[in-house]
């Protein structure tokens, strides 16, 4: 698939104007774009882009506006990463996606994972996180890829990589890289299994940024394979600020620090804190929002309950309201996946999400109604948010 | 003696590659003859091969009708080469 056409079909006959915002929504089946209009009330998709291919994630680069990256495989087909520059409607292959080096015992990328655009003075520069756990970098927009910072041969990130059956069932991840808007060769990754790491150096020397972190019980905190972050995110508005959902609670980080605090303690105790994603709000760093799931017994992952809320703070996590409007009041026993419930950059902040079994939901107003903008798509893997240039 | 010129019969998620069901390649084995595919078609090699040089595990390669689970494996002159999807369930 050196060079395609998308078959995508429009969903209305005639195709509006740029509006702006679009969800990018990654799905095990494809992928689909959907366009706003000014008021986010109205929304008009391509797709299915790919279908049949996992497509884990779609990126557009903010940088350009129009460049968008989408990492993809099959069930039976290896992985790799598309390019479009014309929101979908044709697109080119990689020409040499992510993969480890040949060598002894070498390692197989099974597929891509997380897509993250490097900072505004990169431009063409991303970075790709795949399963199982490395770290890749293009420095070409995409279009050829490799192993970035020799993390992924080091014996010690090996060691707290772990084995495939270290990781979560599909695969341990490598996600939430980040990079900090005031310095490019400032970055953070998080790993499935094996912790939250950082560089000041550009990936020469990374470090553990785990303390205060809690594992799973039985375990010893001290011992960076145990921590299981689920997404971390850093607030644009504060890149001082971190916040991140883990598999043992809700989390904040403030820097130059270096000991998360566990503010999922304050979340209600039949709710408690355990979930996949973490949203930020983009101008307020004492906003941020999750999307709570049922951690107990053999971790179902589902509504606690089978009724859906979302639950945002205001004040950096000492207390949280629960965010439901709109939402099914029960019966609803829904999964949303660490990188499915993201926030745009308008005013006030859109918040949308996905769930596993196909549904697209949005608020305009910040959490306090939701409504339902797409239903019946395949197993959504991500939704991400960007502005058409 | 030059490599054989073979006909390579395509499986159908392949042929966004290819643009059909059938091509010919040459090369002396199998990994050759992926290999002139994919110069041929860029990036078709490795949805089927990974970094590591091994067959993907649900990928099936046959030679004149038999499974071929090593690139090593020759190629001669007049051989059938068909890559298909495993049947694993779905």
């Amino acid at each position: 698939m050196a060079k395609t056409k998308s078959k995508a079909k429009s969903s209305k006959a005639k195709s509006r104007p740029s509006d702006g915002t679009v969800l990018l929504v990654a799905t095990r089946k494809g992928a689909w774009i959907y366009r706003g209009d000014p008021a986010r009330k109205e929304w008009r998709s391509t797709g299915p882009h790919f279908l049949g291919h996992i497509i884990q994630h779609m990126m557009l680069d903010p940088r350009d506006g129009k460049t968008l990256l989408a990492a993809a495989s099959t069930g039976h087909l290896g992985p790799t990463i598309f390019r479009s520059t014309d929101m979908g409607k044709s697109w080119k292959e990689a020409k040499q996606p992510p993969a480890f080096k040949k060598q002894e015992g070498g390692r197989t990328v099974n597929h891509t994972f997380w897509l993250t655009p490097a900072h505004k003075n990169e431009p063409n520069v991303w970075y790709a996180g795949t399963s199982p756990q490395g770290l890749f970098r293009s420095e070409d927009g995409g279009v050829s890829w490799n192993e970035f910072s020799g993390l992924n041969d080091d014996m010690q990130y090996r060691e707290w990589m772990g084995r495939e059956q270290d990781g979560t069932p599909d695969g341990p991840k490598m996600h939430s890289i980040i990079v900090d808007p005031r310095d490019p060769k400032h970055l953070y990754f998080a790993m499935s299994g094996g912790g939250v790491h950082e560089t000041v150096d550009g990936g020469k020397h990374w470090a553990p940024l785990i303390e205060g972190m809690e594992v799973v019980g039985g375990f010893d905190a001290k011992t960076v394979t145990f921590h299981d972050p689920h997404c971390v995110r850093l607030c644009p508005s504060n890149p001082d600020r971190l916040y991140q959902q883990n598999h043992c609670g809700i989390y904040r980080l403030d820097r130059p620090g270096k000991v998360w605090k566990r503010i999922g303690k304050a979340m209600p105790a039949k709710v408690g804190d355990v979930g996949f994603p973490m949203v930020v709000h983009p101008h307020d760093d004492e906003r941020c929002w999750v999307l709570p799931m049922d951690g107990q017994t053999v971790w179902p992952r589902t509504s606690i309950g089978g009724k859906p809320a979302v639950y945002g703070t205001s004040n950096g996590g000492k207390s949280w309201t629960r965010l439901d409007a709109g939402l099914p009041k029960a019966g609803a026993w829904w999964t949303v996946k660490r990188q499915a419930f993201v926030a745009d950059g308008g005013a006030p902040v859109g918040l949308y999400f996905g769930t596993t079994s196909g549904e697209l939901w949005a608020s305009r107003n910040e959490g306090k109604a939701w409504h339902c903008i797409a239903r019946h798509l395949p197993e959504i893997y991500a939704v991400e948010t960007g502005t058409v240039i | 003696m030059s490599a054989p010129r073979v006909t390579v019969l395509i499986a159908s998620p392949l042929r966004s590659y290819t643009g059909a069901d059938e091509v010919e390649a040459t090369g002396a084995s199998l990994g050759a003859l992926l290999e002139d595919m994919d110069a041929r078609f860029p990036g078709i090699r490795f949805r089927m091969v990974d970094e590591q040089d091994q067959l993907r595990k649900h990928m099936r390669f046959f030679v004149n009708g038999e499974v071929v689970k090593a690139l090593e494996h020759p190629i001669k002159a007049g051989d059938e080469v068909c890559i298909v999807q495993a049947l694993s369930g779905g």
